[in-house]
């Protein structure tokens, strides 16, 4: 990440390798890990399917909604007709039990659900976790201790249970996914707004920022231009680990029948009687349990990725990539300024590293 | 020492500033909602002239920082509740009532714990034996290619949303396979036996999620233990491979996995509503969902406040444990 160290002579032949911009340093970083780069395919792929559902079945010629009653024997209690669940030239992966509704044009919609809230709510999370966390370490000492108050409330707040809560109370009539996507995002935001606070108040003493304040620039203008390019590290690592928490806990709230609601089709939700159905039409259970698992571990696997190439150092101290953010492992001792980038704010790494800096 | 004495203070007065935050912005959100609180708060079945009534016991007519500190007030001293022909007294810590089932939400709350502590207790006892043997099994086999397996069914189980594996596993086990009857919950007080039977799967299912990241975490600082000079120092004293990984190295993991134990309790709860609903265990989990789909708008609020304290009293205790096992965290 610093650029100094991109600049160093080749033994013998005296040449000066010319420095790497941070992008292609990374890029080149993440290259050379194989599970990371084939987890990054994989995602691509996932991305492009979500994107592409309605073409996608518009060349299948079916859509997600659509109920087909003569497909489905309705004296067995709703089990598809034919052979596995209903496969044919029509429906490529069978269809639904009870509603006949098309397999995979549910799953592929699904996938957009599932991204599209995870993604959406992560960019929420950014956002919300950047302004209070540099806010924090730049404003005055009122200012900090309100926001990091508030920031220990928040991740002390169990994110199931008042999602879980929230969606209660809602009206009905609040289309589903967005509400999905803000509680999710209003909610588990205080990870990365301890990052950055943390973060920020190290560039705080660093010469290029202080040179900056000293100039006279505005604290906006030294926020934006010395401080975010600082932070991008970071926030990149963090949230690479916060899309598939979030694509799980999406799962997990429309599995319980609170998230996404029928007709929109979601994974989680595609679970929910899933077991009732296993002997009769197994791929309604396996395919959205397989698309959650692949999804969730290749997003797993590139956020792993992503930081050993954000944070080498810290990478080959430990072997691989150590664990994530739920793992939250508080670095010990000598790595303490990383762990508490790593612990993601709920160990207590997060909040020693706060002592440290208010000491 | 009173750098330590005065770390626990700090924390135990972050701790009740926390809790009294929670219960207002809990209390704020729930009960300022748009929209008819007292229709809510009743039930979709309530009669107009029930809904009064509950308006009147809400005292909607008061602005909102008076109903909360009335709210505190039944927490603290107990409250008395009119049903229209008699009254009835709800002993401090008083939670309030639910409309819609006419019980005490302490009352119900009561009554799903112990399943839900069977169901936490039990499987956080096999995740940490799983989780941190798994840690130190893959160190002690590390560059070889166990380890290297034991990695990724580690990552792969990072990966997998429990209810998937209790999904997975309750189909294979007890609708296949038919090894275990499909689970029931039976009280410990009842059949110890039946209750550890019955219990068997769901612990399995939430162990072995978290177990993953006990075992990550594990061999991270172990890992990291075993590149310090004191580890040096003792391997040229000659001390032997497995006491150095078996007893030093896994010292050096004692505090961070005593922290994520307790911080974990968060995501083990979330985990637990899973569990609950999945294998349908009548835990506080699976009252929980209810309450929510039903709407039971006092329950829901009593619920989440006695979940976040158990959540934040966790937090304050792994806190404090891990400054004891690791005193640089005070003393920096």
């Amino acid at each position: 990440m610093s650029e100094a160290s991109t600049v160093s002579r080749t033994a013998g032949t005296d040449t000066t390798v010319p420095a790497v911009s941070g992008a292609r340093q990374f890029w080149r970083r993440l290259r050379t890990q194989r599970a990371a780069l084939v987890a990054a395919v994989v995602v691509a792929l996932l991305v492009l399917v979500a994107l592409a559902a309605p073409l996608l079945t518009a060349v299948e010629g079916q859509d997600p909604t659509t109920y087909h009653p003569s497909l489905v024997d309705s004296a067995r209690g709703g089990v598809p007709i034919g052979r596995f669940g209903g496969i044919s030239g029509d429906h490529w992966l069978g269809v639904e039990p009870q509603t006949g509704r098309d397999l995979f044009a549910r799953l592929v919609h699904g996938a957009r659900v599932s991204l599209g809230v995870a993604l959406t709510a992560t960019l929420v999370q950014i956002l919300i976790g950047v302004v209070v966390g540099v806010a924090a370490a730049l404003g005055n000492r009122w200012v900090d201790q309100l926001l990091s108050r508030a920031t220990d409330i928040i991740v002390a707040m169990p994110l199931m249970i008042m999602a879980l809560a929230l969606l209660a109370i809602v009206p009905s009539a609040f289309p589903r996914p967005v509400l999905v996507t803000l509680v999710i995002g209003l909610i588990a935001w205080g990870s990365i707004a301890k990052i950055v606070r943390a973060q920020t108040l190290t560039l705080k003493g660093l010469d290029h920022v202080a040179a900056a304040r000293l100039s006279g620039w505005g604290p906006w203008h030294v926020a934006r231009r010395e401080l975010l390019p600082g932070l991008a590290a970071p926030v990149i690592t963090y949230a690479a680990l916060l899309v598939p928490m979030n694509i799980s806990v999406e799962a997990a709230l429309s599995f319980l029948g609170v998230g996404v609601k029928p007709p929109t089709p979601s994974w989680g939700q595609m679970l929910t009687s899933a077991d009732v159905w296993y002997q009769a039409a197994p791929q309604y259970l396996l395919l959205p349990a397989g698309a959650l698992f692949v999804t969730v571990l290749a997003l797993t696997v590139l956020g792993d990725g992503v930081r050993t190439a954000l944070d080498p150092r810290a990478a080959s101290r430990l072997g691989v990539g150590t664990g994530r953010g739920r793992a939250g492992g508080p670095g010990r001792g000598t790595g303490r300024s990383n762990g508490a980038r790593d612990s993601g704010g709920r160990g207590p790494a997060g909040g020693a590293a706060q002592k440290e800096d208010t000491a | 020492m009173s750098g330590f004495g005065g770390f626990v203070l700090r924390r135990a007065v972050g701790t009740v500033v926390t809790l009294l935050a929670i219960s207002v912005i809990v209390y704020v959100v729930f009960y300022a909602t748009p929209g008819n609180v007292a229709q809510i708060t009743c039930g979709p079945r309530c009669s107009p002239e029930q809904v009064q009534q509950v308006a009147q016991q809400l005292r909607l007519d008061d602005p909102l920082y008076v109903r909360y500190g009335h709210f505190l007030q039944g927490l603290v001293a107990g409250q008395d509740y009119s049903t229209g022909t008699s009254v009835e007294h709800c002993p401090a810590p008083c939670l309030g009532l639910s409309y819609q089932t006419g019980q005490q939400v302490l009352d119900i709350i009561l009554a799903k714990l112990p399943v839900s502590l069977s169901l936490v207790l039990g499987a956080m006892v096999m995740w940490l034996v799983l989780g941190v043997g798994t840690g130190v099994l893959s160190v002690w086999r590390r560059g070889r290619i166990s380890e290297r397996l034991l990695t990724a069914v580690t990552l792969a189980g990072t990966a997998t949303p429990v209810f998937v594996i209790g999904l997975v596993l309750m189909i294979v086990v007890c609708g296949e396979l038919q090894l275990l009857p499909f689970p029931q919950y039976v009280a410990l007080t009842d059949d110890p036996e039946q209750w550890a039977w019955n219990l068997l799967l769901p612990w399995l299912s939430l162990a072995l999620i978290e177990a993953a990241a006990f075992a990550r975490l594990t061999r991270a600082a172990m890992l990291e233990t075993l590149a310090e000079d004191h580890i040096r120092t003792f391997r040229a004293y000659g001390v032997g491979e497995r006491s150095v990984v078996g007893r030093h190295a896994l010292r050096g993991a004692l505090a961070p996995v005593i922290a994520l134990n307790a911080n974990n309790v968060g995501s083990a709860v979330g985990g637990a509503v899973l569990t609950e609903t999945l294998f349908g265990l009548p835990g506080i989990g699976e009252e929980l969902v209810h309450a929510v789909n039903v709407v039971d708008l006092p329950v829901v609020v009593g619920m989440v406040l006695v979940i976040g304290f158990f959540v934040v009293i966790a937090n304050a205790v792994a806190d404090v444990l891990y400054a004891v096992a690791d005193r640089r965290v005070v003393l920096a």
